[in-house]
């Protein structure tokens, strides 16, 4: 499997992270959302024009800011 | 008197338990605690009287901004928690859940939105997680009401049980460990709500639709705040209350300081409840005739937006626009919430992660947004020479936002954080939890802008009677007069604009100014200093060397701004040839380089 950034994910494609390229504080605030390093998200919308993507987490809609999504590694599941 | 805190993650239901629970017949009060607002409340318990705390939302008890820092502070003074859970999202829910339960303070979870969980497809097994949890867990809708006499009959509960989950990663997997064996999801198809969620979100869909929201929430509140005025408030002053003031008048003898000072001066012999400026005529009908309707009004399709679910897509939307001012896409809420008022915009601001957001959020919204106050009467005075100016009115001040906003984005030291943000998913708004929601904000204007219209109705006679305002308009009037091309006694506007902008405004009626001198003024209110209920907030979360930074460019734009409509504003437009400046300016600022201290990636 190759390891994405997760602003290179287009199309509603089903992802598991497996990085984190940041600080304590930017995992923190990621886990807290149920963003955790195995879990599998689903990429909602990741607009060409650019601005945040969104991403369904469980039940739960999370949109993170492009700086911060260029700093989360992840692999395609489907 | 026992404490119960209600805790959990931000946006699962607690303040609709929280209203619930302490009823109609309560008072509750807001708190400006040091770092962030909570709630108290109220309810009578048989013969016991219980206080309820509305803690802000957390996602842990490590926390990451100062919002949560209170909520950890909070526990301390608690004697049961109520810990409010999403059961649409149990999985994130159980983190906050299981370090609450390492506190060993009595504890009952509530599963709200229980009633979501069923058209989602998820299936929870209440024996069993209570099992694990050694804990009362209730299954609630508090929106609908139920479940909450399940959660009132085990407020005497005060078991402490005993757990230790170990560090985070220890923690996250026995909560894997919990869910897998509790929770069981079959998701369904997309619903109706999902797609219109998703639309929201595409900017080429999202733009449209927030477009359109924003024209039909101007539309409502302009329309139900006319209606408020010309169907019932203008009726009962005029037809109800001014017999009575007359009547008054008569008893004080038409005249004099008593007489001037409670009725206000007689215009042609009556009563003006606009220009008598009494404590009893005007410092009454601005609030209560002027300003209310539209404080109404515009609460009430802001609490329709907040329920809704949507304000949190706005802020997508906007994630690009905001970074070219320092900011990210969560700070436009603030902003929003400033067009109401101010002082909650400015607490609101406490919300945002870095030093230099707050100072620009702040700066953005003291200097460029008008609250509610103040555009009613704008809307009533400056509307009175057509609905364009107030066409003006507002792009002034978006030129001016995305000016001083670009100019701080560039010039400001420190870090910005990056937008992260959960979308919460639409609901159907409840009536009465909008309709409280109102009540609480309309209680909250007449606490705050009667006495200060009154104060400052008192003032005004004191100075005129003293002649200050005359040693004042003599003292500044020529500047007044040759920057920003208004009378002399335009003065006492700016002077009575630090009390209440909406009494400021009240103040130019006399004055007879044309439309150019009445944008003017209209503009200058609110870019020159914000009123002091908003200073004295800013400058306790800014500090004063932050304040005094601030303040400096409010006066400068206060005379750039005013000094450009006097110099460029033809008759009844602006002169195109004379906004060639302004673009050159603006390409000018592009051309300033960034603050070499900046480091942006500092999450």
């Amino acid at each position: 499997m190759t390891k994405l950034k997760l602003t290179e994910i287009n199309g509603d494609k089903k992802c598991r992270v497996i990085a984190f390229e940041g600080g304590s504080n930017m995992k923190t605030k990621l886990e807290n959302l149920g963003i955790r390093l195995g879990n599998e998200i689903t990429i909602v919308n990741n607009s060409f024009m650019g601005g945040p993507i969104t991403v369904l987490c469980g039940s739960t809609k999370v949109a993170i800011g492009r700086k911060m999504a260029e700093r989360i590694l992840v692999e395609v599941v489907k | 008197m026992k404490k119960i805190l209600l805790l959990g993650n931000p946006n699962v239901g607690k303040s609709v338990v929280f209203s619930k629970l302490t009823g109609t017949s309560v008072v509750s009060s807001n708190y400006a605690g040091t770092t962030v607002e909570f709630t108290k409340g109220h309810m009578r318990l048989q013969d016991e009287i219980v206080e309820i705390i509305d803690v802000p939302g957390t996602y842990t008890l490590q926390p990451t901004n100062k919002a949560e820092e209170v909520a950890v502070e909070m526990l301390d003074e608690g004697d049961l928690i109520i810990n409010v859970v999403d059961s649409t999202n149990l999985e994130r829910n159980l983190n906050l859940t299981l370090q609450l339960l390492e506190k060993k303070i009595p504890m009952i979870i509530s599963l709200n939105f229980w009633d979501e969980t069923e058209h989602k497809g998820i299936k929870i097994d209440i024996e069993k997680l209570q099992k694990y949890f050694k804990v009362p867990v209730i299954p609630t809708s508090a929106t609908k009401g139920i479940g909450l006499k399940d959660i009132i009959n085990k407020f005497d509960y005060d078991e402490v049980v005993e757990h230790n989950y170990g560090d985070n990663e220890t923690r996250w997997a026995e909560i894997g460990r919990i869910i897998n064996d509790v929770q069981k999801i079959n998701y369904k198809e997309h619903s109706f709500s999902d797609l219109m969620e998703d639309l929201t979100l595409k900017p080429i869909t999202g733009v449209p639709i927030a477009l359109i929201v924003l024209f039909i929430s101007f539309i409502i509140i302009r329309f139900v705040g006319e209606g408020f005025i010309g169907y019932i408030a203008e009726p009962f002053f005029e037809v109800i209350y001014r017999p009575i003031i007359a009547q008054l008048s008569n008893i004080l003898g038409g005249g004099g300081f008593i007489h001037n000072l409670i009725v206000g001066e007689l215009i042609n012999g009556t009563i003006d409840f606009e220009q008598s400026f009494g404590l009893l005529t005007t410092g009454i009908y601005i609030p209560l005739a002027a300003v209310l309707p539209y404080i109404i009004s515009f609460y009430f399709v802001l609490g329709l937006l907040e329920d809704i679910g949507y304000l949190p897509r706005i802020s997508v939307l906007v994630d690009n626009i905001m970074h070219k001012v320092g900011l990210h896409g969560f700070s436009i809420i603030p902003l929003i919430l400033a067009f109401g008022c101010n002082v909650p915009a400015a607490l609101a601001i406490r919300n945002l992660d870095s030093k230099r957001e707050k100072f620009i959020a702040s700066t953005l919204m003291a200097t460029t947004i008008p609250c509610m106050s103040q555009m009613a009467m704008v809307i009533g005075l400056l509307g009175s020479f057509g609905g364009k100016y107030l066409l003006y009115l507002f792009a002034v001040l978006v030129v001016l936002w995305i000016f001083i906003g670009t100019l701080m984005n560039k010039l400001v030291p420190g870090f910005s954080t990056d937008l992260l943000l959960e979308l919460p998913n639409f609901r159907l708004p409840s009536f009465t939890t909008v309709l409280k929601k109102l009540w609480m904000r309309i209680l909250g204007f007449l606490k705050e802008a009667l006495p200060m219209v009154l104060l400052g109705v008192f003032i005004i006679n004191i100075f005129y009677t003293l002649g200050i305002f005359e040693v004042l308009t003599k003292a500044t009037g020529p500047v007044l007069k040759n920057i920003f091309g208004v009378p002399e006694a335009a003065i006492e506007a700016l002077i009575m604009g630090f009390l209440r902008k909406d009494l400021a405004m009240g103040v130019l009626l006399p004055l007879g100014l044309t439309a150019k001198q009445m944008l003017t003024m209209s503009i200058l209110l609110v870019i020159y200093f914000p009123c002091i209920a908003t200073f004295v907030i800013l400058l306790r979360e800014l500090g004063p060397k932050d304040m005094f930074k601030s303040t400096v460019i409010m006066l400068t734009s206060t005379v750039v701004v005013g000094g450009y409509i006097n110099f460029s504003f033809a008759v009844d437009g602006f002169d195109l040839i004379r906004l060639v400046p302004v673009v050159l300016l603006f390409i000018l600022i592009q051309l300033i380089p960034k603050n070499k201290k900046e480091d942006l990636a500092k999450n």
